[in-house]
Formats: structure tokens, C-alpha cells, sequence
């Protein structure tokens, strides 16, 4: 078990001292300064400037930011949505599964559109290896969207006042290029060198040893999981996601793909303190948000390691830990780790069934996904911290009676007001969604076209664990996290259409709100730091953000949680 | 309009790039790969009798039995049981586990169990099992095949593979491999 938690630490701090220097050449990259890479890069870029017609050093302001990015997902969505729909009927299908059902094919596309990648349907019978490579294509372009709207929330933060804000396809294309592919390239001839399967021949059929036979799904997996992890997307290729054993086959690979997952978003936060020149103020975020991360995942580590109660009532010795659903090759420890990286940072794979984990660890990933703003995804991980900035900076100015501003900038109350309003969406999704289905469930509504059977026909588990099944459906979609309790009966169109909705909602209004805010504080005049300026680089600072944090969350979510993991816990006990 | 035609044309390159390039890329390093990147097999006398990383269905008295799983070893598919640790069909299911672990190996403790044999993997492929677990089925083995205990235990410890980080794994499939070569 000691070697367990040394390969967790060993992982996390790999990760943080990899980080830095990342973080300092995402910084170049949007910044334009020379990379040791221009030579690779820059015709690659040039071409497909050259080809789409776009002037890449063409300045936009906040607005003309958000419809680039608005109009070219919208393209994405209707690519996927009609491939999905038809690819019974289209090539690179040897399996010969079917075409996707209108609700599913809906959910699919806007699930991997908005790096959600919440799936409701199982990789080896649901999909045809082109639909793989489409929604492949949306977990390399959906993850630099992410990061491309960091970048020009970046570009606002610095000490000037103007309204321009760099070139929206100059960021994202190099976000592309530049970061996502070498590193998810660097993962897929590691994972291909370790057992995962990359061919596009289709199952293969054997008779065991014992004499049965038994057909083995495979694919071109090796690339799409490069991606899924260094783009924290999350969906899987196989149907158990990184818990399949081609998927991700050994320890060291589920180092790999952890790294993988945690790499970006660690690197944003210290990309940001190069580009502004501000380590102290990267340092102080990532300080806290390390600390958030580890009052999570300490409980969830222990409660995994400890094992369930109720087998060690019958008897059973819990030295291996809590195993249902878990792989022997992992075990509880990094098991339990990866189920908080993994929704803090909304990646969404899973190498463990989170739906069979301890009610205390249940509390902590469903909390992960409640509070979104610790790490975070590609890019939007920032976005998210970056209202809680503005919120606490408004709320501190307050309480010392000056003028809250961030960065030199007045903050005012339009800003204050789109930052509340982003703030609260997140829970009312979460619980909206929740109330509308526990109500279907404890009426045992039959639901007609929505889904076959009554309500409770959803749910693969009694009592306050079943409550937790549809608060995890909807907490997963409002956070663009993806990983599931999965034992909910999702594929039908209640959860299809209702998760779809809550997708888009979350993933693009929590982008437009930040873009907005910074958009309109870049305009504003830069008033030089004086002795009455409240600083935002200091650990008081710092914890009055988590403060704020965890004041939301907890109001917001605490009487959801008692009813789901919290009650089961005092139940198991 | 012409910028709905930009984007389009954008999104052709970057699908040729991600889409195109970058697997084909892939699977171009994969064909020097470990069976050029379709999956190890292994063989027994030339034959394939399985995949080394996805475990498979052993219910034959005379083999190491795996963990239970939910998809009864199809790799066609995968999932885990998603079963909550409080259900009590989920916990009756356990026991009965636990029953019948018990009537196959009547010299077994409860406690001697390890707690892998009794609860189903999250893929349901899972192909290992924990070093216990293979240890407290070698009596039952040893006489199944009218073999040497110790022999069968010597075979089942050199079988333990056992890292610098990470738990201590048996592959149950390389591990019957190699006890129907045991003389």
C-alpha cells in the first residue's frame, strides 16, 4: 500500500515540475515570441491560414472574439451531429454497428462539442470508427477553443488600456499546433508501446484457453486517447473508458494518461503569471487551488484505501481496499486519486466506476464538479477561477471600504453583475436538472416517449445512492465534466435532451460571461497600483478567494449532498 | 457569408490535420509496435488463445478462476456493475460470491478472501488478480490436477509481478498458460 501513495505523490509533483516549463512556453506561444518549434509549426499555420482565407495578425475586440468562436462550433456541431446520425451507412465501420438515434446523436455532438464528452452510448457497439475520428477531431478543436479563450482573457489582463484583444484564430490554431498536438502525440506512441491498440481492423474473434469464444473489440484507440486526456475531454473509446484494460492497459500507463490529463490545466495557470509577468499572482491561484484539490482528495484516498464497511461485516479482509468497480493493476489509491483529478479538472475518464465508490468519495467528486474552479479544464479552468476573482475582489473592496479593482482596472457593477449571474447559473442547472428528474423518480411518473417506463426504471441503485445517480448526471453536465454515476439509465430522450441542454448552457454562457467581463475592463483606463490598491497577489488575497468559494459552494450544494452521499454514508456506517 | 466560408475552410484543414494526419501518423509508429499495434496475443503451439491484457472466463474446476464480472467476460463490450457500496441486492450478490468461493475451497477462511475475488472490476475485463487471490485457490488446484502444492505454489509466486510503484498483480490467463505446461 506504501508504494501506492508514493506513485500518487510521484505522479502529482511530476506533473507540477513539468508544468512550469509548459506554462512558460504557452506564455511564448501567445505571445508570439520565438519557440524552438517555429520551424515545424510556422508553414504548418501559414498553410492553413493560406488555404481558409484568414489574416491571423488581424486584430478583435471581446465581441468579435465570441462570434468566431460562436459561429465555428455551431459548424462543428452540425459536422458531427449528421456523421453520428448516418454512420451505419457510412465507411470505416467494420463492426457494423448502427446509426445513432436523433437524441443520442444530438447528446454526442454537443457532449464532445462543448469537451464535455458525457456519453451515453458504449464505444465498442456505439459508434463507427469515423464517428471515433470525428469526435476525435472535436476533442483536439473543443479543447482549444478552451484555451483560446483563456489566451485573449490573458491579452486583457495586461497593463493597458485598448480594445483590442489579438486574433481569436491566431490563438486557437496555435493552441492546436503548438500545445495539443506534440503532447498528445508524445501519449499515443506511449500508450501504443504499452498495449493500447491502434488498427483499423475490426474485432477480432478466439477460443480461449479454456475453450470459449469470445470476440475482442479494438481500434485505432492509441491517438483518440492521447487526446481525450491531454485535452481534458474525457470520453472514452472503449466502453469502460480507462478502466478497460486496452484502454489503459498497465500502471504506468495510467501514469501517463493521469499526467496527461493534469499537464494543461496546471500549465495554464502558470502560462498566465509568464504572459503578465506576474508569477506571484500565478503562484497565489495555483497555491490555493492546490490546496483545495488536496482537502478533496486526501478523504476520497482514505475512504478508498479503508474499503466498504458493510463486506467487512461479512467477513471479508479490506487489505486490497474498495474494489468494486476498480482494476487490480491500479488499486484503491491511484483509483481513488484519479476519480478527483479527474473531475476537478473536468476531464471526465474514469479508470474506477465512480457510481461503486465510497459515499465519501461520491461527495468529494460530485464537490470537485459543484465547485469547477480548482485546476479546470483546457483554458475554461481559468475562466472559471477568474469570476471567483472578480467576486472576491468586489467583496473585499467592500469590507475595506475602497474601490474594488483587479489589475489596475475599476471593477464596476456590470462586471460584478455578469460574474453573480455566471456564479449562480452553475447551481441552479445543477439542482433544476436534479429536482426535475427526483420528482419524475419519487412518482414513479410513467414518462411515454421520454423513456421506456416509469421513472425509477432509470436508476440501477436504491434509496440516496439513486439520488446521487441523477445529482451526478446533472453535476457532471453543468461542470463539462463527462464521467458519470453510470449505472443511470441515460439513453433514452429524458436525459439525452435534458443533459443536452444543460451542456450548451454551461459551456457557453460561463465562456461569453468572463470574455465579456474582460473585454470591458480592458477598456477601461489603467489606474497605476498605489498604496491604497488592494493587492491580489498575497495569500490573504488568496484565501479570501477560496473563501468566497467555499461559501457558494457550500450554500448552493450542502442540502444536495446530505441527501445523496452524505445520508448513505450514515446509513454504511 | 464569407466568413461562414472562412470557417468552413478552416475546419477542412484542421480535420485533415487531426483528423487525417495525426492517426494515420499513429498508426504509422504503431506497425513497429508490439504486434504492429493490434493488441498482444498469446499463443499456445502456434494458436491464439487470448489476449494478454483482457482477462477471460475461467469456470473449469482445473484453472485460476479471475474476478467476477459483470459482463461475463464479452470484450465485445465492457462496463462494471455501477452498483452503489450500501445496495443490498449488490451486497446479497457478495455473499453469495462469498458462498460459493467457500463451497470450492472448503479449507478457506473468510478472512483469507481478498476482497478483488469477490466484487466485479470496473471493465469487467479486468485480467488480473490480486497474489491472494491466486494463493488461496492453490490447494484446490494442486489437487484438481493431482499436482505437488508446493509446486503449484512455487509457480503461482513466479508468477507475481510486482513494481517499483503500484500493487502486486497476477494475469490469470498467463498464469493457466503456464500451469497447463506444469508436468
Amino acid at each position: 500500500m506504501n508504494t501506492e501513495l508514493l506513485g500518487v505523490i510521484g505522479i502529482f509533483l511530476l506533473t507540477i515540475v513539468l508544468a512550469i516549463p509548459l506554462g512558460k512556453y504557452i506564455a511564448k506561444v501567445y505571445l508570439g515570441d520565438k519557440t524552438l518549434f517555429d520551424p515545424i509549426f510556422n508553414p504548418i499555420e501559414k498553410f492553413i491560414f493560406k488555404i481558409s482565407g484568414i489574416n491571423p495578425a488581424e486584430e478583435m475586440n471581446w465581441k468579435q472574439h465570441l462570434k468566431a468562436l460562436l459561429s465555428i462550433n455551431m459548424v462543428w456541431f452540425f459536422l458531427c451531429f449528421f456523421v453520428l446520425l448516418f454512420q451505419g451507412s457510412l465507411p470505416l465501420n467494420p463492426d457494423n454497428n448502427p446509426s445513432m438515434t436523433p437524441d443520442l446523436a444530438f447528446n454526442t455532438a454537443i457532449s464532445f462539442l462543448v469537451n464535455c464528452n458525457l456519453q451515453h452510448y458504449s464505444g465498442e457497439s456505439g459508434v463507427s470508427y469515423l464517428s471515433q475520428i470525428v469526435l476525435m477531431f472535436l476533442q483536439f478543436v473543443s479543447a482549444g477553443i478552451g484555451m483560446a479563450a483563456a489566451a485573449m482573457i490573458f491579452t486583457a489582463m495586461k497593463e493597458r488600456t485598448t480594445e483590442q484583444l489579438g486574433n481569436f484564430y491566431n490563438y486557437f490554431i496555435k493552441s492546436c499546433t503548438r500545445v495539443l498536438l506534440p503532447l498528445s502525440a508524445i501519449v499515443a506512441i506511449a500508450l501504443v508501446f504499452s498495449g493500447t491498440p491502434m488498427t483499423f481492423e475490426g474485432k477480432d474473434a478466439i477460443t480461449t484457453l479454456q475453450g470459449d469464444h469470445v470476440e475482442v473489440s479494438r481500434g485505432p484507440a492509441a491517438a483518440f486517447i492521447a487526446i481525450k486526456h491531454i485535452g481534458t475531454n474525457g470520453g472514452g473509446f472503449f466502453g469502460a473508458n480507462s478502466a478497460h484494460p486496452l484502454e489503459n492497459p498497465t500502471y504506468f500507463t495510467n501514469g501517463v494518461e493521469l499526467w496527461a490529463q493534469m499537464i494543461i490545466p496546471f500549465a495554464m495557470i502558470f502560462a498566465l503569471g509568464f504572459f503578465l509577468n506576474k508569477r506571484k499572482l500565478s503562484n497565489i491561484i495555483f497555491g490555493v487551488m492546490t490546496v483545495g484539490f488536496l482537502l478533496l482528495v486526501v478523504p476520497t484516498v482514505m475512504s478508498e484505501i479503508n474499503g466498504n464497511p458493510a463486506i467487512e461485516k461479512m467477513g471479508i479482509a479490506q487489505t486490497t481496499g474498495a474494489m468494486e468497480g476498480k482494476e487490480v493493476r491500479f488499486g484503491p489509491a491511484i483509483s481513488g486519486f484519479w476519480s478527483i483529478a479527474t473531475t476537478v479538472i473536468s476531464t471526465g475518464s474514469v479508470n474506477s466506476m465512480h457510481d461503486s465508490s465510497m459515499p465519501i468519495s461520491g461527495a468529494m467528486q460530485l464537490l470537485s464538479m459543484m465547485v469547477n474552479a480548482f485546476y479546470g479544464g483546457c483554458g475554461v479552468g481559468i475562466l472559471n477561477y477568474y469570476i471567483f476573482i472578480i467576486l472576491a475582489v468586489f467583496i473585499s473592496g467592500l469590507m475595506v471600504g475602497r474601490t474594488p479593482e483587479f489589475l489596475g482596472k475599476k471593477i464596476e457593477a456590470r462586471e460584478v453583475k455578469i460574474a453573480a449571474f455566471i456564479a449562480i447559473l452553475h447551481p441552479l442547472l445543477i439542482l433544476a436538472g436534479t429536482a426535475l428528474a427526483s420528482y419524475f423518480a419519487a412518482h414513479d411518473t410513467a414518462m411515454g416517449y421520454w423513456f421506456s417506463g416509469n421513472a425509477t426504471g432509470w436508476l440501477n441503485n436504491p434509496g440516496n445512492h439513486g439520488f446521487s445517480e441523477m445529482l451526478y448526471e446533472y453535476t457532471s453536465s453543468a461542470a463539462n465534466n463527462g464521467s458519470g454515476f453510470e449505472g443511470l439509465g441515460d439513453n433514452n430522450p429524458f436525459w439525452n435532451i435534458t443533459t443536452g441542454i444543460v451542456l450548451l448552457l454551461s459551456r457557453f454562457i460561463p465562456i461569453i460571461g468572463p470574455l465579456a467581463i474582460a473585454g470591458l475592463l480592458a477598456g477601461k483606463k489603467y489606474i497605476p497600483e498605489s498604496a491604497g490598491t488592494l493587492k491580489t497577489d498575497t495569500s490573504i488575497f488568496g484565501i479570501m478567494t477560496f473563501a468566497v468559494i467555499a461559501i457558494i459552494a457550500a450554500l448552493s450544494f450542502f442540502p444536495a449532498l446530505a441527501l445523496g452521499p452524505l445520508a448513505e454514508y450514515f446509513t454504511l456506517k | 457569408m464569407k466568413n461562414l466560408f472562412s470557417i468552413i475552410k478552416l475546419t477542412v484543414a484542421t480535420l485533415i490535420l487531426f483528423a487525417v494526419i495525426y492517426p494515420l501518423a499513429i498508426y504509422g509508429i504503431a506497425q513497429i509496435a508490439p504486434n504492429q499495434g493490434k493488441g498482444e496475443t498469446i499463443s499456445v503451439n502456434g494458436k491464439v488463445v487470448g489476449y494478454q491484457k483482457i482477462g477471460q472466463k475461467f469456470d473449469k474446476s482445473n484453472y485460476f478462476r479471475g474476478r467476477p464480472s459483470t459482463v461475463d467476460y464479452n470484450a465485445a463490450g465492457s462496463a462494471g456493475s455501477n452498483k452503489g457500496p450500501s445496495n443490498p441486492d449488490y451486497l446479497a450478490l457478495v455473499q453469495k460470491r462469498i458462498d460459493t468461493l467457500l463451497l470450492v475451497h472448503p479449507y478457506l477462511k473468510k478472512s483469507d478472501i481478498p476482497s478483488d475475488m469477490v466484487t466485479a472490476s470496473g471493465s469487467g475485463l479486468d485480467p488480473n488478480i490480486s497474489p491472494q487471490g491466486a494463493l488461496i485457490q492453490v490447494k484446490r488446484i494442486a489437487k484438481e490436477r493431482k499436482l505437488d502444492e508446493a509446486k503449484v505454489k512455487a509457480l503461482v509466486e513466479s508468477k507475481i509481478n510486482t513494481a517499483v510503484v503500484g500493487p502486486e498483480t497476477v494475469n490469470v490467463l498467463e498464469l493457466n498458460v503456464a500451469l497447463d505446461a506444469l508436468r
